[in-house]
């Protein structure tokens, strides 16, 4: 978690750095705004990672001598097959759609978002294999 | 359990594997996969799909320019066609190839993870990707034309009144689908390499593919969210009465150009990281040597992703609205990463063992065409020149050498790298190398020529010129290029088809790689590995194929396994 | 002795490379690396610093183009062989010197870019003539301070008339889009902003018509938003600018 951090870190502290420098030299105020929320994207993982480092146990992918044998237990379940991301995918289009059509493609769209929504929740919830 | 085992016992759990247990087949796998393998694939085949359509329009535009007053295509079409071209090739291609096709596909075998972090989120950003394209295209199917304001949309000229019709809206919208979908793909690389490596894979013994798709990924989630609210503003902009942009309301279009750059030019880093990275990863196998200074190669990637946040004004330099040295400073020192990244790709084959297969020599290609363009770079870089060539064909030979060059040499190095692990089968050499005879002298036939026209005043974007401007030859010549690199397809084309049709088995690992794809079968199965080899250093399976040469005999370069695990 | 000699004769095929590629930049009319000379001072002032950016480029690209070709032939793996080569890692030194060579040249760089640029930038406070540029779709309206203006009509492309050697200051909006005034002659280039105003200097140096075009894209017709400008002495502008004014 250590170079995770760093490297988030890192670049929101330059950012930030760079945000300085142009707030004084260019004295205008849309960049730096720009500038300013760039560092947060950096800075704000960087705490999240820095955080979580200093609370979980050291991670067998951190040790130079880690053998492959050590990492126990279940890494997550991963779905093979399932049809709900392509409904969500096609909910979001027609719901996008909607933009440039009217109103009507929304009606499709959202409707299939929200089944596809609640499909994949209780996907998850009973285990996530279908 | 160890991950290996828990990885055969997911695979039988869920029957995953396409053909073993009566998973299921053809279109209805295709839908419901959620297999970074076949998502990768598709994004792959259907970005490749784009390019062959945006290029074909290129090859109209360039039909146009043969002479200087043309009538092959109206006006409003040209315009419509550069538009589309540019946009395809940069949101629909370059991009969604290289962090949605290679990444997915290849990360998560190169850190010895199972599948990527979020399979179904994986899957939604592909879904995205695709109707976000199919949004663009259809663009031509209305009644007013696709969009024709180019595709950096330079307010007030997307306005409504300006750029009527449906086209632009399908345009805004197929760029906020395509953003979601890399925003998507963005969070699930970084969670995945951050989260899912295999025991004894560092961050520091990540293969640079990797740490290329890491640095990506961070710029998509600073660049994209800003495109995206751009894209929101303007639609604003023309259909709620907003006046983000619009003068009399009060609002700025140069705001416009401020926002889509500060996107724009970390998206150009977005473009070329993924591929500098295959580069990196082809070069040290087909030279049979470890990269050349690793620490400072991922230095230089992060100080390329930490400075190209900083630069986005250099495409704003005639504006007369920014502070010139600035920008100019930061976009000159971009240039030394970029430059450090180049010396280390040649110390990384001096004194190596280059075996010139059709990878390697497109990365030769890549090299060629990239240090041209990144020279051209330089000197856009400086205001006073850019005032001169700014928005001639002297940027257009640039941009095209920078960006074109890597995702077209670079793409194809990798996608002729990992062809074997993707299908299991060999090309056809003589094609392959072919094919990067007849894009490399094309290519260069092209965009040469097109440093001239540029320097003589002929504008980009334009469809008629003046025989006066001397450049009706020099135009000819790079319509003949242009056309030379578009016939290289078919090459290409005829490469698969045969390969298909009349398969050659390429075995797990034929080009005795050094990173962890290479350590399982050709295609990978469900889950991707049943063993993994022990990780000793940043060349796992290096050190596992040659134990005399292994990296961890390098003092620095890794632990010596103990022997119970070689023999495991 | 002999190395005395040698070195003479390296040196002499310097000189020959050095003369066939002057005569190869003169040869190429009147421009400098494909690139115009500048009809104005401030073009001028580009070209120079054109000229050296691209000097400082084919030498940085012929390096590491050689050390490019020198390892992929020296390197390139002969029929037959089957060595593993030396699987160096590092080499600190190398990285370092390819590290500050570059950083080092891009700040020299740097210094003569500011030079040049503010230069061109410069907005005179009193100058010899006054113009203001408005573009719009698709043309361009030419208003000189004493009320004469000249505007684009039909297809006839609008021309601008500048003395030579006297400084004209330069005000230019734009009425709707973005435009880009754009003299390829002059080196020059500048957006024409609606809501922004821009100011710059031209000092034409060299009497001449040269071809001017809108250099960002605005809509429809913006291939043909052309428009001349000619230079002329500063006593024929003087009188022009009566005869203009008179009808």
């Amino acid at each position: 978690m250590k170079v995770e951090y760093r490297i988030y870190m890192g670049i929101g502290v330059f950012v930030l750095l760079i945000t300085a420098v142009y707030f004084f030299w260019a004295k205008e105020y849309g960049g730096v705004t720009m500038l300013f929320g760039v560092a947060g994207l950096g800075i704000m993982p960087a705490l999240y990672f820095g955080w979580w480092r200093k609370r979980m146990d050291p991670r067998p992918e951190d040790s130079e001598t880690a053998t492959i044998a050590e990492s126990k237990g279940v890494i997550g379940a991963f779905p093979s097959n399932t049809i709900w991301p392509f409904v969500l995918g096609m909910g979001a289009f027609l719901s996008a759609l909607s933009l440039v059509f009217g109103e009507w493609t929304l009606v499709i769209g959202g409707a299939l978002l929200i089944f596809g929504a609640a499909s994949v929740t209780l996907e998850s919830r009973r285990g996530g294999v279908i | 359990m160890t991950i290996a085992d828990e990885r055969k016992d997911l695979s039988h759990d869920e029957g995953g594997h396409e053909h073993d247990h009566g998973g299921p087949k053809g279109i209805y796998l295709w839908l419901t996969s959620t297999d970074h393998k076949v998502i990768g694939k598709s994004y792959m085949y259907t970005s490749l799909v784009f390019m062959l359509i945006a290029g074909a329009m290129a090859m109209i535009i360039r039909a146009q320019l043969t002479g200087p007053n043309n009538h092959l295509v109206s006006q409003q079409t040209y315009n419509e066609l550069f538009t589309i071209h540019g946009s395809m090739m940069l949101y629909l291609f370059a991009g969604p190839f290289a962090f949605g096709g290679f990444a997915n596909y290849i990360l998560p075998l190169q850190i010895g993870a199972p599948d990527m972090a979020f399979p179904r989120l994986n899957a939604l950003s592909y879904w995205l990707f695709l109707t976000g394209g199919v949004t663009m295209l259809s663009g031509f199917f209305t009644s007013g034309g696709a969009a024709a304001f180019g595709w950096v949309s330079y307010a007030p000229l997307s306005s409504y009144s300006n750029a009527p019709g449906a086209g632009p809206d399908l345009w805004i919208v197929a760029i906020v689908l395509t953003g979601f979908s890399g925003i998507f793909t963005a969070v699930n690389l970084i969670t995945t390499a951050f989260y899912l490596r295999a025991p004894g894979l560092t961050m520091f013994r990540l293969p640079i593919f990797t740490w290329n798709m890491i640095v990506t990924g961070m710029l998509i989630l600073i660049a994209f969210p800003i495109l995206t609210a751009a894209m929101i503003m303007l639609y604003a902009d023309r259909h709620f009465g907003a006046h983000f942009f619009t003068v009399s309301g009060g609002g700025s279009p140069v705001m416009w150009q401020n926002l889509f750059w500060f996107f724009g030019h970390p998206e150009v880093y977005i473009l070329a990281l993924p591929y500098f990275g295959i580069v990196t990863e082809v070069i040290p196998v087909f030279s049979r040597k470890p990269v050349f200074g690793y620490k400072g190669l991922v230095f230089a990637t992060l100080s390329i992703g930490a400075l190209s946040t900083g630069v986005w004004a250099h495409h704003m330099f005639t504006t007369g609205t920014v502070l010139l040295p600035f920008f100019s400073a930061l976009s000159l020192l971009i240039a030394v990463p970029t430059g450090v990244k180049v010396f280390t790709w040649i110390a990384t084959m001096w004194g190596g063992d280059i075996e010139f297969k059709t990878p390697m020599l497109f990365v030769v290609g890549f090299l060629v065409t990239f240090v041209m363009g990144g020279v051209t770079g330089v000197m856009l870089a400086a205001p006073p020149i850019d005032f001169a060539v700014h928005d001639t064909y002297f940027v257009v030979a640039h941009f095209h050498q920078v960006l074109a060059g890597t995702a077209v040499f670079g793409g194809f190095s990798g996608f002729f790298y990992w062809y074997p692990k993707l299908t299991g089968r060999m090309y056809r050499e003589g094609l392959g190398k072919l094919q990067f005879w007849m894009a490399f002298v094309g290519f260069s036939l092209t965009f040469f020529p097109q440093y001239i026209i540029g320097l003589r005043g002929m504008p980009r974007r334009v469809p008629v010129y003046l025989v006066s401007d001397h450049v009706t030859f020099l135009n000819q010549l790079s319509t003949v290029g242009a056309f030379l690199t578009g016939a290289s397809f078919v090459v290409w084309l005829i490469n698969m088809l045969i390969s298909w049709k009349r398969p050659v088995a390429a075995g797990d690992n034929p080009w005795d790689g050094h990173t962890l794809e290479w350590a399982t079968s050709s295609p990978p199965p469900h889950h991707n590995f049943v063993t993994l080899p022990p990780i000793r250093s940043a060349r796992p399976l290096w050190d596992a194929n040659h134990p005399e040469h292994a990296d961890y005999k390098s003092p620095g370069h890794g632990v010596e396994f103990r022997d119970e695990e070689v023999n495991k | 002795m002999s190395s005395f000699k040698f070195v003479k004769e390296r040196h002499r095929s310097i000189e020959g490379l050095a003369l066939v590629g002057l005569a190869l930049v003169l040869s190429s009319c009147s421009n400098a690396f494909g690139g115009y000379r500048g009809a104005t001072t401030q073009g001028q002032s580009e070209a120079s610093l054109y000229q050296g950016f691209m000097i400082t480029g084919i030498v940085v690209a012929g390096i590491t183009f050689l050390g490019l070709f020198y390892v992929l032939v020296k390197y390139r793996r002969r029929k037959g062989t089957n060595k593993i080569p030396k699987q160096r890692h590092s080499n600190l030194p190398v990285e370092v010197i390819y590290t500050v060579i570059p950083v080092l040249i891009v700040i020299g760089l740097f210094v003569f870019t500011v030079r040049s640029e503010n230069k061109i930038t410069q907005v005179s406070s009193n100058p010899n003539v006054s113009v203001d540029i408005t573009a719009f779709q698709w043309g361009w309206r030419f208003t000189y301070s004493n009320g004469v203006s000249i505007v684009s009509q039909g297809a006839n492309y609008p021309q601008l008339v500048l003395p030579s050697n006297e400084t004209t200051k330069v005000t230019l909006v734009s009425q709707d889009v973005v435009h880009g005034f754009y003299v390829p002659a002059f080196n020059f280039s500048r957006y024409a902003l609606p809501g922004v105003t821009n100011y710059f200097d031209l000092t034409p140096t060299t009497t001449g018509t040269y071809v001017g075009r809108c250099s960002a894209l605005c809509g429809l017709y913006h291939g043909e938003m052309l428009f001349s400008v000619r230079v002329v002495t500063p006593s024929q502008f003087k009188s022009w600018l009566t005869q203009q004014k008179a009808a």
